[in-house]
Formats: C-alpha cells, structure tokens, sequence
C-alpha cells in the first residue's frame, strides 16, 4: 500500500482538485434557480481554472518533464482575480436591478423575452 | 519513507476546498452557500500558498474573500427575504444537471490525471531543495512590461527580446475595464423604487407626513 502522504505533490493532485472546483462550479450554473447562487458557481469555476493556472505555473510541482509555465502562470491567474472581481460586480448589479423591477431573484422567471 | 508536510498541507486544504464547494452545490440556503463558498476559496488561497504563488495568494485573499465574496454577501442581504432564500431545484432538473456533471467529472478528471503523459522525457525538473522566493516583485515589474524572471535564463542575445513582452498593454486594458465596469454596476443598482410598491399613494402619504406646513 503506498503511503499517500510520503509523495510529494505533483501537478496531477492540483488537476484533480480543479476539476472538481469546475466541476462544482458548473452543476451550481446549472441546477440553482437563486440568480445569486449562479454567481457563486461562476465564481467556483473561474478559482477551478484559476487553481490550474498557478499549478501550471508553480515551479515546485513535478509536472513530469513539462516546462513551467512560470510568472505568466500567476499573471494570468491575477487577471483572472481582476476580471472576475469586475464580472462580480456587473452580475450583481443586474441582479439587483431585476430584483427591483420584478421583486424576485429566481432566474426562470426572467423570461419575459419569450413572451 | 517519512511524511512530506506540504503534501499532508496539501490533502488538507484539498479537501476542505473541494468539500465546501460541494457543499455550495447541495446547500439550498442562499445564506449558507455565501459562506460555504468563503471558506472554499479561503482554501483555494491556501493551495496557492502551497503552489509558491504568495502574491497571488494574498491577492486571492484581499481581492475574492475581501472584496468580491462581501459583494456577494451584500447581494445575498439585499435579495435574500423569506421565501426566495431556498428556491428548490426540481428532481428531474438535479438528475440532468448530476448526469452533465458526472460526465464532465470523468472528462476532466481523465486529462488531469493522464496530465504526465502530456510530455514523454518523464524526468523530474523541480529541484525541491530551493528556498522560496517571493513573486510580488517580478510580478510587478511584469505588469510594468519588465520580465525581470527572464533576465535570469540563459538565452542569447537574439533570442533575449523574445517573450520579453510584459504585461503592461493588458494591465490598462484591464485596469480602464475595471473603472467602466464599475461605474455600470453603479448605475444599474442606483436606488429605484421597487415596482410592486403602488406609486402614487406611497409618495403622497410620505410627503403628507414630511410636510411640516401641511
């Protein structure tokens, strides 16, 4: 039996848990019906990605040969952070500006389009 | 064979990361899920930690904990009344959404662990024996548009200016975004009066009462 804790950590364990964060991320996207709540699964896929981008970048993982993608892995997972900030606060504006208008945030309601 | 600390810190922060987010996914609480998903990317943080992104790190702290998940938290207060705190998901949409995200999980979970394989040298590049050092200041330098960590390398003096680009182009792409961004997000969520609210009457009262020569 091997000892999991006895092995360094390797790019593959940051995979792994990025997968899971996106995949979190998309079932929250997809299965919440609150309009805040789809935010916070965008918010659960961008760190999925984000968490790759830095293990890509992280010069103390074994990534098995590849090359590092070094500083521009953590300038990239900074944009990121910057850009999801600003979506954030978009997002939550109209969602706001819905819940006035319609005194609700349930996003199967927003189908006035439809009609 | 003895204990690798940054591997037991790793399953640690790991688990805590992946649990609390899927507890943002099966948590109905609107409440609940703000503060399952603080403590998923206060984890998150950590794992960057780990990963030797300190900067990153801290910004994952002040900008996402601080500043985005408060906005979050904010919205949370502000939609968050009685009845539309918990709006049920139906069994039919978990059992589509459960079947899309499984498959995704295999997908994603396939290349990750395959990852590798990606190169075929299979030989270990990261010397583990290094201290630490710290990426604010080349990070900064980079968004100036001076990739001081590619001074180190050896390359020739040709091949020097290539990839020597910085990030300053994109950093006031982002930085004007961020200044149009949020003053939309001010002007869409200026104060309105709520629409289910009867206009007339409301305002004629408040300003009966107001009126101290009426």
């Amino acid at each position: 039996m091997i000892n999991p804790v006895a092995e360094p950590v390797s790019l593959m364990h940051y995979l792994v848990v990025g997968a899971i964060l996106f995949v979190c991320g998309v079932v929250c996207m997809t299965a919440k019906r609150n309009a805040i709540g789809v935010l916070m699964g965008i918010e659960l896929v961008l760190n999925g990605a984000n968490l790759n981008f830095v293990a890509f970048g992280s010069p103390y993982l074994q990534s098995g040969g590849a090359p590092s993608l070094g500083l521009d892995g953590h300038l990239m997972a900074l944009f990121v952070i910057v850009l999801a900030a600003a979506e954030a606060a978009m997002a939550l504006a109209i969602a706001l500006s819905f819940y006035n208008a319609h005194a609700t945030v349930d996003v199967d309601q927003a189908n006035e389009l439809k009609r | 064979m003895g204990i690798v600390f940054h591997t037991v810190l790793f399953y640690l922060l790991a688990i805590l990361a992946c649990g609390f987010a899927v507890a943002v996914v099966l948590s109905n609480n609107i409440v609940r899920m703000a503060f399952y998903l603080v403590a998923c990317l206060g984890a998150v943080a950590g794992l960057f930690f780990l990963a030797g992104a300190d900067f990153v790190g801290a910004l994952q702290l002040m900008i996402y904990v601080g500043g985005t998940l408060v906005l979050l938290i904010f919205g949370v207060m502000l939609t968050a009344r009685g009845p539309l705190a918990n709006i049920q998901t139906s069994r039919a949409q978990w059992a589509m959404v459960g079947l899309i995200g499984a498959s995704l999980l295999a997908v994603l979970l396939y290349a990750a662990t395959t990852a590798g394989k990606w190169t075929h040298s299979g030989q270990i590049v990261a010397d583990r024996s290094h201290v630490s050092k710290p990426t604010a200041t080349p990070i900064g330098l980079a968004l100036l548009g001076v990739r001081a960590d590619r001074l180190n390398a050896e390359r020739t003096d040709a091949a020097l200016g290539k990839g020597m680009a910085g990030y300053l182009l994109p950093f006031e792409i982002v930085s004007v975004h961020l200044v149009v961004v949020l003053i939309g997000a001010a002007y869409l969520a200026r104060a309105r009066r709520r629409a289910t609210t009867p206009p007339m009457a409301a305002t004629s009262g408040d300003s009966n009462n107001l009126d101290p020569g009426d």
